[in-house]
């Protein structure tokens, strides 16, 4: 008689991308059919195609099912307080320069509670990445109406239909100042992927816009209970104009524009920090003071 | 004098609490600030703003305080000592994330410069109304520490003691000051560098494999990683174990992090606390005051003398943790206390559990001024007199 042993597969090690993966956060909570899994999976293959030192990679989250990211990535991770994720990738970024800093956060996350701190950071042209996962509402507390709800939207807080304007996000981004600003959705996998890279590699504020399915809460209100649906819909109607005016990036059910909306050059934050510092310090050395503090 | 020293400006000055209270910060090696201006801490910003770029730190105006407190917690963990300064309205934003780094157990120093509330209340008058709410400020059970400077000199020397225990406890830590002490033009003496006692927090002692962001030694302190030395670790502000993975639905774990996040200072309290007992040794009625109003009370207590009472003061210097243990000695040694602060009673409660309130004199006062040392004395006077007028 022989015995077969099958040794059980470590998928950490197994796996292309098991490297970049936790030990002991797996599995993860999100639902069947969530879209967070295929950008957590391109944000990994980015990273990787791109060589960046994993050590230097800094993943900051506020509170949202997205915001579970950091907590499933053996990278550095940050899971701070609903909204004040770029706040707190901010004081990261400047304190150490050398990281790249990422932010992963919901449309509730960065445009409800934490709009204030995405306008103020893209204004600043910090050097970080912010990809926000938009659903078209609060999945983690049970799917109510976000600052991203369609018009009409059901949800369980606009019951009898959303009567708020949502926000176009990639508009914001681009009038509050960033630098580089795009969108794609959950089946624009090799587009996001390439989309993230030259996100991680800006010398400035970069935002992407990730469509994101969410059949358990936003679905189910919105005949859009399979999360086929949604592919369906993002392949239906989705179009890809690089290069337009962000204001004319819609987004409805009828159409869906992709695609690179904002990429130019201005200095970063931290850029403008460094010679500042030059500067006052020169000035120190050259009048023979130690400050220039009125003591 | 170091005259290559451009952190430690070694000298004699004569400035106000706020300027102090910054180079303080900057002498115990504070090089980030974020922060949001409201009076009467703006010029302790302003100061920073100056300073920083001189000494290779940072310094940024964030959008609103919220986002300065969360500013705080991110550099602190990429390895800087991180101050912000506020006032009332702005402290109240804060506790969000003050909630966060007692969570995440990120040293971070908060000056809170009172003024008068609440809301907006009197924005250039002083006030003590904050007490409670640098205990208690956010939700869940935490400890903090918390500073009160009565001098110039101590917001600087105090600052600095604030970012050392910050650092040794891995908590944040505030400053207590109010307006008059932040405004103030006083005598400030900086000592030479090597005079200026600096702590810094443990580090890891064990590779990243091994590593355990919230596993504490024997101090209940864990050794911090900080981010981008390839410690590849995880910190959320979720109930988390030894390892920092998040544990919600564990009873065990809640517990056990609840516990330890109180009684790390809770068991070193006796380390923490600092006081000033004035005459108290032979004193029939003890004066607890703190701060600015700590002024009028020594003045009060030396008038009380030559009337031959024997009055004595208790200057609290840390408020948080309470000092329990020192009320409690001096309730055995003296008949009567009178409580002296700028608020309609809150260092008092503190005293109350400890002493039978009929003991006790309460003082308040509303901020417009600081108490006169004759209206303390009159508080000590009747306070001999078991209360009557
Ligand atoms: C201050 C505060 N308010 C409310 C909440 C509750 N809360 C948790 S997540 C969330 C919204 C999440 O929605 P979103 O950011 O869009 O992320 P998603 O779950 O949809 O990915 C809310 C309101 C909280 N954690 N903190
Ligand atoms: S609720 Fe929606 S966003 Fe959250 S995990 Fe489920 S499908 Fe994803
Ligand atoms: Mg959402």
């Amino acid at each position: 008689m022989t015995t077969v042993v099958v040794e059980k597969l470590d998928v950490f090690k197994t796996h292309p991308l098991g490297k970049y993966l936790r030990r002991g956060m797996i599995p993860h909570i999100w639902c069947t059919g969530c879209g967070y899994g295929i950008l957590m999976g391109e944000f990994l293959r980015a990273i990787d195609e791109l060589g960046l030192d994993p050590d230097k990679i800094v993943i900051v989250s506020g509170i949202g099912c997205i915001s579970r990211i950091p907590g499933y990535l053996n990278l550095d991770g940050l899971h701070v307080t609903h909204g004040r994720a770029i706040a707190v990738a901010t004081g990261v970024k400047l304190a150490n320069p050398d990281l790249h800093v990422v932010v992963f956060g919901g449309d509730g996350d960065l445009f409800a509670i934490g709009g204030n701190h995405f306008i103020h950071a893209a204004r600043r042209n910090i050097e970080m990445t912010v990809i926000c996962g938009n659903n078209f509402n609060y999945g983690m507390t049970g799917g109510q109406v976000a600052p991203t709800t369609p018009l009409q939207g059901r949800t369980t807080t606009s019951p009898y239909g959303n009567l708020e304007n949502p926000f176009n996000l990639v508009y914001l981004a681009a009038a509050a100042g960033a630098t580089y600003v795009a969108r794609w959705t959950a089946i624009h996998v090799k587009w996001l992927r390439e989309s993230i890279k030259k996100a991680l590699m800006k010398k400035g504020f970069s935002f992407i816009e990730y469509i994101s399915p969410c059949p358990e809460y936003y679905g189910r209100r919105n005949r859009m209970r399979d999360p086929l649906d949604w592919m369906r819909w993002f392949k239906e109607k989705s179009v890809i104009m690089n290069g337009i005016d962000p204001a004319k990036a819609e987004l409805s059910m009828d159409r869906i524009v992709v695609g690179e909306f904002v990429d130019y050059e201005r200095p970063g934050y931290v850029e403008l920090l460094k010679q500042l510092e030059r500067r006052v310090q020169e000035s120190l050395k050259k009048r023979g003071i130690r400050t220039h503090a009125r003591l | 004098m170091s005259e290559e020293r451009r952190d430690v400006l070694t000298g004699t000055y004569f400035v106000i609490g706020d300027v102090a209270a910054a180079e303080g910060a900057i002498a115990a090696g504070c090089r980030f600030f974020a922060g949001y201006p409201i009076t009467p801490s703006s010029e302790l910003a302003e100061h920073m703003a100056v300073r920083l770029p001189e000494v290779g730190g940072v310094y940024i105006q964030m959008e609103d305080e919220l986002g300065s407190m969360a500013a705080l917690v991110g550099a602190s963990y990429a390895g800087a000592k991180p101050m912000t300064a506020t006032s009332g309205p702005g402290f109240s934003l804060m506790q969000e994330n003050i909630g966060l780094a007692a969570m995440l157990e990120a040293p971070v120093v908060v000056v809170n410069v009172m003024r008068g509330g609440p809301s907006t209340g009197q924005p250039t008058k002083p006030g003590q109304q904050d007490v409670m709410q640098a205990k208690w400020g956010s939700h869940g059970d935490y400890e903090i520490i918390a500073l009160a400077p009565s001098t110039v000199q101590e917001c600087f020397d105090f600052t600095i003691e604030a970012f050392n225990y910050a650092e040794q406890y891995r908590t944040p830590v505030i400053v207590l000051m109010d307006e008059i002490l932040g405004h103030t033009r006083e005598k400030l003496v900086i000592p030479e560098p090597d005079q200026i006692r600096v702590v810094n927090r443990k580090r890891p002692k064990v590779p990243p494999e091994e590593y355990k962001p919230f596993e504490p030694e024997e101090d209940l302190v864990p050794p911090m990683a900080i981010l981008g030395e390839g410690y590849r670790f995880y910190a959320t502000g979720l109930t988390h174990n030894e390892q920092g993975f998040p544990r919600t639905d564990d009873p065990y774990e809640q517990e056990k992090l609840v516990r330890r996040l109180c009684d790390k200072i809770r068991r070193n309290k006796e380390k923490i606390v600092r006081v000033e007992e004035y005459m108290l040794e032979d004193a029939d009625v003890a004066v607890i005051a703190f701060g600015s109003v700590a002024r009028a009370a020594k003045a009060a207590v030396k008038l009380a003398r030559k009337k031959g009472i024997r009055a004595g003061l208790l200057r609290l210097k840390t408020i948080w943790p309470f000092p329990e243990h020192i009320i409690e000695r001096l309730a055995e040694s003296v008949k009567s206390f009178v409580v002296a602060e700028l608020n309609y009673g809150q260092i008092v409660r503190e005293v109350e559990r400890r002493v039978d309130y009929r003991r006790i004199t309460f003082l308040p006062k509303f901020g417009e001024a600081l108490h006169t040392p004759h209206e303390i004395l009159e508080g000590i006077v009747r306070s001999v007199r078991g209360g009557k007028p």
